[in-house]
């Protein structure tokens, strides 16, 4: 016997065992055959150890063939809690789009995005929008994104002006919370009002990551019980010093990383 | 009168309102988030509160970018 991995899943195959004799039985349909991430163009003989990937070009997986694919990436034990997990971001520009890519790759069940904006030419320098998204709703733009990486996902978004009154109706029912807003106002009002109203739902919000100052000086920080604050603390965006895709994108990580963190149950910071 | 101002022990001359602090410390007040003896206040109930010896003040400001 010999024991491969096909597409990340253990098999048991009798010595010897071909590729294209693996192929035939298992995906006849598959046009691309990888072998310890070398494409094989012929035919070869199989041996333990080695991981197999097989593609049919241009077909989608399956919701069951890429949990299988994120299971084995993550083990069984974390995909499944973070499968079954609810994430509210509020705000969807440099931060919020990067936070919600990060966590539709890594599997959360659901994200409920909230965002008033529309896609502008000057966003394209730090959020996760294309050049032919201009114009249209954030919320929008960010859910066909979302779709196109990982259309299992749940994604609720709502174009709307997130205020103390509409926010617990909005984001009901989320394990975690996101402030993702780019006024220090909006930000201000987000905490307070979560604060307030949600104090077992951990929110995890940021603070100062304009510029290209040096990246280790942005922290995650708990601040008290259920509430991280990422950033700086003091670099605001102002003229002459904007915001800029790579510092925006380790505050956007810290925020999904702590989120993460919190849906596994784990200590943030 | 001595609080304690984001954990650290402060003394300010006369008696204070959050308001007053805030002007004195030189921040915006719509840009903080006040918390007054383990508790969140809103803006407008922290503003006009006055302060008294050994509150605990935490000041938690934002600044834009996002």
């Amino acid at each position: 016997m010999i024991s491969i991995k096909l597409n990340e899943i253990d098999l048991q195959l009798a010595d010897p065992t071909s590729l294209h004799q693996l192929r035939d039985t298992k995906h006849p349909s598959a046009d691309l055959l990888i072998v310890n991430g070398f494409p094989q163009g012929t035919d070869c003989l199989l041996k333990t150890g080695d991981q197999v990937v097989m593609i049919q070009r241009g077909a989608l997986p399956s919701e069951q063939e890429l949990e299988t694919l994120m299971m084995a990436r993550h083990t069984p034990g974390v995909h499944r809690r973070i499968a079954k997990s609810t994430v509210g971001i509020a705000g969807a520009g440099g931060l919020g789009s990067t936070i919600a890519i990060a966590l539709a790759r890594v599997g959360v069940g659901r994200l409920i995005i909230a965002d008033f904006d529309l896609v502008e030419p000057s966003n394209l320098n730090r959020q996760q929008y294309f050049i032919d998204q201009i114009g249209m709703p954030k919320v929008e733009a960010l859910k066909a994104n979302l779709n196109r990486i990982n259309p299992y996902v749940r994604v609720d978004g709502h174009h709307l002006r997130i205020n103390p009154q509409n926010l617990g109706q909005i984001f009901s029912g989320v394990d975690v919370m996101v402030e993702a807003f780019d006024a220090p106002d909006q930000k201000a009002i987000l905490t307070a009002a979560h604060l307030q109203q949600s104090p077992d739902c951990p929110l995890v919000a940021a603070s100062g990551m304009a510029g290209h100052e040096a990246s280790n000086s942005i922290r995650t920080r708990k601040i008290r019980n259920n509430f991280y604050l990422v950033g700086d603390l003091e670099t605001a965006a102002q003229p002459g010093r904007g915001l800029m895709a790579p510092r925006v994108g380790i505050a956007a990580s810290h925020q999904a990383n702590a989120v993460l963190r919190l849906l596994l149950g784990e200590e943030v910071a | 009168m001595k609080i304690t101002l984001n954990g650290e022990e402060r003394e300010f001359g006369s008696e204070l309102t959050i308001g007053e602090l805030l002007t004195e410390l030189g921040l915006q007040s719509n840009r903080v988030v006040i918390e007054l003896n383990r508790e969140i206040l809103n803006l407008a109930e922290a503003l006009p509160r006055q302060l008294k010896s050994a509150d605990k003040l935490e000041i938690i400001q934002f600044v834009g970018g996002g």
